[in-house]
């Protein structure tokens, strides 16, 4: 049988969005105002897709590896470099082609990388990737001469700054990304495998799946995404600023997962939760701006939410939430203690 | 490295009058009337176990059998539901191991739990460190443990990190530590498993002072040669019950093996395999296929429609010949022929791409998904063949899986629900409906049956004869005899990492099995 | 012209004049905590410039945000009998054991750009610009500007805590204080970066009336600032007109933005430390003089009325 919609339109994720919604509006009444300016829509509701867009492209990426059982902390840097192979191919003038397509490339190198370490030669995801994170902005550092690379490319301004259907360029990107990776999961046996491996990686093995090389895909893919938000935050400030593009932001994609459901364990994902997760992230961020609360709360502030979150959405709150939303008696589970000793 | 084995007590070597439990005396320790159950499951029932000075013990049993649960009672990690030990004929309780170690009892583990970037000195002291003025006396550390290493024949540098030093170094500094702390009752669990043979003689050099000197050494271990060469007496446990006790002279291998499988061997071989069963077409050739260092090269062609049973004790190769068939190790010797063409496994994707499937021994950390539904374990083996391109959509996943549900009567409330809820015996099931869905050609069952109960195991049993019926080839491997003679038409003996034994028709009955598991040991024995 | 280049000038021809040999043959040693942002890159880069103009050889360990590397790197110039040390610290504490080191030694110490907790005598000297003062000229700069006008301002603060954002709030708050027309209406950090400029400066057009509220924008560096401009432009405002734009630090790219109209003023962060702090030693090495313990950089304002394209031009090469 089918998932009930009402039960997904219910998920613990939609209702963290809404109240957060709901909250910032009690702080600041002309939240949900949305205006038509320009040719494109203006308010806090379209800074939050618009801001939320490179975290919620991070997520997406981060999902999936975490979804291996994976972690990587390297996409943050992965970003700055990324953007600073975009502004420079812009300010040296390179066809468009290049200038959109090296900076996707630098970033799935840097995925494989990560992939190789984690899936190869078998070292911790969360070590592996401590490499990068690392090196990463080391080498963005390089790449700009540790100052912020400018640069006037209305390809790149547009990418970050442009709107298309009224939409911001980084949230129609983002949207069209989240669609077109849920449904190559979904659509294809992939999502299958990626919970296969995170579940149990030793019974994939023996399951004949490709556990290695689906690995190295996914961190791949992560690079990917890392290098899709590093040029949409060069784009959007114009400039390639290697020592703050993406700083912590890792951690926030990281979070945005865990909001969105998916175990640090690994096994079962949803990407779009994921999303959801960075909007929730988002929310609060511009809630705390348009509320006018000094700055000094702003950390207090998002931790104590984000505690409500998880602890609404935990495994031993879960079930008893479910069955208020759903009026029905849980399950009976019926196992039986394995043998011992 | 300094591993000088020179005995430093020449005249205590060799010492190996078998002691007879005479005496009341010289009994260590007593463990009677144990009984120990997790959750609904007994471990231990009645189990006894009487310990003298003096003494090599060996434990014996397969998995599951309650050996290691009855070291941890003794060593009080674990306290027992109902049952008394003494010790010195003083009753005990232990709720810790540090007591039961201070009351004499020392255990070393197979795998050395000591700490391998500390140096030999803390290794041997820590936790005791001789004192003076309230400091720790390191150099009075150093000559005693000089001292004490010596007693083993030990010459090293003591200040150098455990780690530098072989494992057969590491568990004699295991050993000295556990009888220094302890000194009356020595448990070695399963001391060889990791070590050559001049190690071994080495370390049993060791075991044989150390008996010398009085102290109870159990012994545990899956190698019956070295149960017949160290041991005094044998303790034989077997699905958490005591089977018996004996004196090792009173033994011979066949009797022994009898009493660790439990077979009655007046059982008559089931009707199946003499008549019925001449195989068809061979389908597959095994030939010189092995593995260095893990299985010895071997002969075998396998039939449609036949079932090859493999026995063996723990360790004789059994699984590792079914991972070596499987493509999970690969083989470094030998070839593979299907239907006369030559097939290469070097990888699992390579012996389902041929109609291969295998059901691993361990369900639950090689085999199910524990989170995924019901309905994705059964599918996911052979979407997994299909590619991830060529998805199943839901409902083709729904058929296939309310198929198999049906097929082996798989009991779950719903095809979507977890995995992990359900019980041993419909997860196997399970497993076995994945390799089904893949329509095999040949099927690697590796202890199918373990750890279900007793209705899912007939029907299991009778699950393979009926996919032999079928037409399929099936290689089972079970420690429980009477399920092989049941449906094999074909069974081989593993042992020492060598198929041994290959038998058919009539020989298919219990007692000849374990007469081949336990040749070896006869031979040796002369 | 700046004014530290003339006074640079001048002091050389006085060690030209007086003790030629004295400075040609010096060698001084240069700890520099990294190269995290443009500014400390052209910190460094005017540094080397300013021991080159006056004859000097400088040795340049770059400490890459460790201090104990900066401890190992002053060891390594007194071990190297340099003449005097230039060190920017990373951190205020932990100096006394390395710069008693540096005094026994009879090597002056000149610290540049950030002070330290130690006693005074273990120093020479101590360079660094007035933060206080930073937004004290920019606020006086806004309060001069608006004159009787009410004025809504909206503030980007640094990163929460620190030092510079403390300081260049105070003030700033300090200069308006007697406004009664000028209020900051709402102020967050913009973590001194351009991103998170934005994004502040987009929140607070949206909680302003859509920036229609707004007359000026003060940001505590001018990379938020320059992220700030962006989004008043994309609210369809006009940067610069519209809301006003002042800021702190004068890096090349807010000259870009005034040469544009975007913004109206800028307080100097002098990466010339270097330059005071070789003047003062020189005066110490040619007859004993003390100079002031503690020497304050100017606090320059730039306005469009100062060739903001030349200025552009003139930093571009520094390595901002």
């Amino acid at each position: 049988m089918r998932i009930p919609s009402v039960k997904r339109l219910l998920s613990p994720q939609l209702i963290a969005l809404l109240g957060v919604l709901l909250f910032n509006w009690i702080v600041f009444p002309g939240f949900f105002d949305v205006a038509w300016r320009d040719g494109r829509f203006f308010g806090s509701l379209i800074d939050v897709i618009n801001r939320g867009a490179p975290v919620a492209i991070l997520s997406i990426g981060m999902t999936a590896i975490i979804a291996t059982r994976g972690v990587d902390l390297s996409v943050g840097a992965v970003m700055a470099v990324a953007g600073a192979v975009a502004a420079t191919c812009a300010v040296t003038g390179q066809p468009v082609i290049i200038m959109l397509l090296a900076p996707l490339a630098v970033g799935m190198l840097c995925g494989l990388w990560n992939g190789f370490l984690v899936s190869i030669l078998g070292i911790q995801p969360f070590v592996a990737t401590l490499v990068l994170m690392v090196a990463g902005r080391g080498v963005a550092q390089l790449i700009t001469e540790g100052s912020i690379v400018t640069f006037n490319d209305p390809v790149l301004i547009f990418i970050g700054t442009g709107s298309f259907l009224g939409l911001p360029m980084p949230a129609v990107i983002a949207i069209a990304l989240m669609v077109g990776a849920h449904l190559l999961v979904r659509r294809t046996a992939i999502g299958l495998f990626i919970e296969a491996i995170g579940i149990n990686r030793s019974a994939a093995n023996y399951t004949a799946l490709r556990s290695r090389s689906l690995v190295l895909a996914i961190y791949a893919f992560g690079g990917v995404c890392a290098a899709i938000a590093g040029t949409i935050a060069a784009g959007d400030i114009r400039g390639a600023d290697a020592n703050n593009t993406g700083l912590w932001l890792e951690l926030d994609a990281i979070l945005a997962v865990v909001i969105g459901g998916t175990s640090l364990m690994g096994g079962r994902f949803s990407i779009p939760l994921s999303v959801v997760g960075a909007l929730i992230i988002q929310a609060m961020n511009t809630g705390i701006l348009v509320s006018g609360f000094p700055p000094e709360f702003n950390l207090i502030v998002k931790a104590g939410l984000i505690i409500i979150i998880l602890v609404l959405q935990s495994a031993k709150l879960a079930p008893t939430l479910d069955r208020i939303i759903k009026q029905r008696p849980v399950q009976p589970s019926i196992q039986t203690s394995e043998k011992t000793g | 490295m300094p591993t000088d084995f020179r005995p430093a007590d020449p005249g205590s070597v060799g010492n190996r009058q078998p002691e007879t439990s005479g005496a009341d005396a010289n009994v260590v320790l007593v463990a009677k009337g144990i009984v120990k159950t997790f959750g609904n499951h007994t471990a231990l029932d009645n189990v006894e176990l009487a310990l003298h000075a003096g003494e090599v013990h060996a434990l014996l049993g397969e998995n599951g059998a309650g050996k290691s649960t009855l070291i941890k009672i003794i060593t009080g990690a674990y306290t027992p539901d109902h049952g008394e030990i003494s010790v010195d004929g003083v009753q005990v309780h232990f709720t810790t191991p540090q007591q039961a170690q201070s009351a004499g009892i020392g255990t070393v583990y197979q795998e050395v739990n000591l700490l391998p970037n500390m140096t030999v000195i803390d290794n041997l002291f820590i936790g005791r460190q001789p004192r003076r003025y309230g400091l720790v006396d390191r150099r009075k550390m150093a000559r005693e443990a000089h001292r004490i290493l010596s007693q083993y024949g030990l010459d090293i540098d003591v200040h150098a990190e455990l780690s530098t030093f072989s494992v057969a170094v590491q568990q004699i500094i295991a050993i000295a530590r556990a009888v220094e702390l302890s000194g009356k009752v020595l448990i070695l669990d399963e001391p060889t498993a990791s070590l050559d043979r001049t190690e071994v003689e080495k370390l049993f050099e060791i075991v044989r002072r150390l008996k010398a000197r009085g102290l109870a050494i159990v012994f545990i271990t899956h190698f019956l040669d070295q149960v017949f060469e160290l041991s005094d007496r044998v303790t034989v446990l077997r699905n958490g019950r005591l089977v018996g006790s004996e004196t090792i002279g009173d033994l011979d291998r066949t009797s022994l093996v009898r009493m660790m499988l439990g077979k009655d061997l007046a059982f008559v071989h089931a009707e199946l395999a003499a008549d019925d069963t001449e195989p068809s077409s061979p389908l597959m050739h095994f030939r010189d296929f092995g593995r260095s260092g893990s299985v010895n090269p071997f002969d075998l062609t396998v039939h449609r429609g036949e079932v090859i049973g493999v026995a063996g004790l723990l360790g004789s190769g059994r699984t590792e010949m079914a991972r070596l068939m499987f493509g999970i190790d690969t083989a470094d010797q030998g070839a593979l022929n299907i239907d006369g063409e030559k097939i290469s496994l070097r990888a699992p994707q390579d012996a389902v791409s041929q109609g291969f499937g295998f059901c691993p021994e361990d369900r639950k950390v090689d085999g199910i998904f524990g989170d995924l539904s019901v309905r994705e374990n059964i599918i996911i083996a052979m979407q997994a063949k299909l590619g991830w391109l060529q998805a199943l959509n839901r409902d083709e996943q729904m058929e296939i899986a309310e198929h198999f549900i049906e097929a082996l009567d798989i009991r779950t409330a719903s095809a979507d629900l977890p995995v992990k809820l359900l019980s041993g015996g419909n997860q196997q099931k399970v497993i076995l409906a994945r390799w089904l869905a893949t329509d095999p050609r040949f099927l690697i069952l590796d202890e199918p049956t373990r750890g279900i109960d007793v209705g899912a195991h007939a029907e299991i049993v009778r699950m393979i004869s009926r996919l032999r019926e079928d037409g399929l080839a099936l290689i089972v491997i079970s420690s429980e005899l009477d399920e092989i003679v049941s449906y094999s038409s074909r069974v081989v003996v593993m042992r020492d990492r060598s198929l041994v034994a290959e038998l058919r028709g009539a020989e298919i009955n219990p007692s000849s099995i374990v007469r081949a598991i336990a040749a070896q040991d006869a031979e040796a024995a002369e | 012209m700046n004014i530290f280049r003339t006074l640079a000038l001048s002091a050389g021809m006085i060690a030209l004049g007086c003790s030629t040999a004295l400075a040609a043959n010096l060698t001084i040693g240069f700890s520099q905590i990294g190269s995290e942002s443009g500014w400390r890159a052209a910190e460094t880069s005017v540094t080397k410039a300013e021991a080159e103009k006056r004859g000097i050889t400088l040795k340049f360990a770059d400490a890459q945000q460790k201090q104990e590397n900066q401890i190992k790197a002053i060891r390594g110039f007194i071990a190297q009998g340099v003449d005097a040390i230039l060190v920017a610290p990373v951190v205020a504490t932990g100096w006394e054991n390395v710069l008693t080191e540096a005094k026994e030694a009879k090597i002056p110490v000149i610290l540049l750009d950030r002070g330290i907790d130690a006693p005074k005598d273990l120093y020479l000297t101590s360079v660094a610009s007035d933060q206080v003062k930073e937004g004290r000229v920019a606020g006086d700069w806004l309060a001069k500007t608006v004159g009787s006008k009410p004025c809504k301002v909206v503030e980007l603060q640094g990163t929460v805590g620190s030092t510079p954002a403390i300081n260049r709030k105070k003030g700033f708050e300090e200069a308006i204080a007697g406004q009664k027309n000028i209020s900051i209406v709402r102020s967050q950090t913009g973590d001194f970066t351009r991103a998170k400029g934005k994004e502040v400066m987009e929140g607070f057009l949206k909680a302003e009336n859509g920036g229609k509220d707004i007359c000026a924008m003060y940001a505590h560096n001018d990379d938020m600032a320059v992220g700030g401009i962006q989004a008043i432009k994309d609210a369809g405002l006009k940067p610069g007109k519209d809301i006003l734009v002042v800021s702190i630090d004068a890096v090349p790219d807010i000259f870009k933005a005034m040469a544009a109209g975007e913004a109206n003023a800028t307080v100097e962060l002098t990466p010339n430390m270097a330059g005071p702090a070789l003047d003062a030693l020189a005066a110490f090495l040619k007859d004993k003089k003390q100079p002031e313990k503690f020497i304050i950089t100017e606090s320059k304002l730039y306005t469009p009325a100062d060739d903001p394209k030349g200025e552009h031009e003139r930093r571009k090469g520094l390595g901002y």
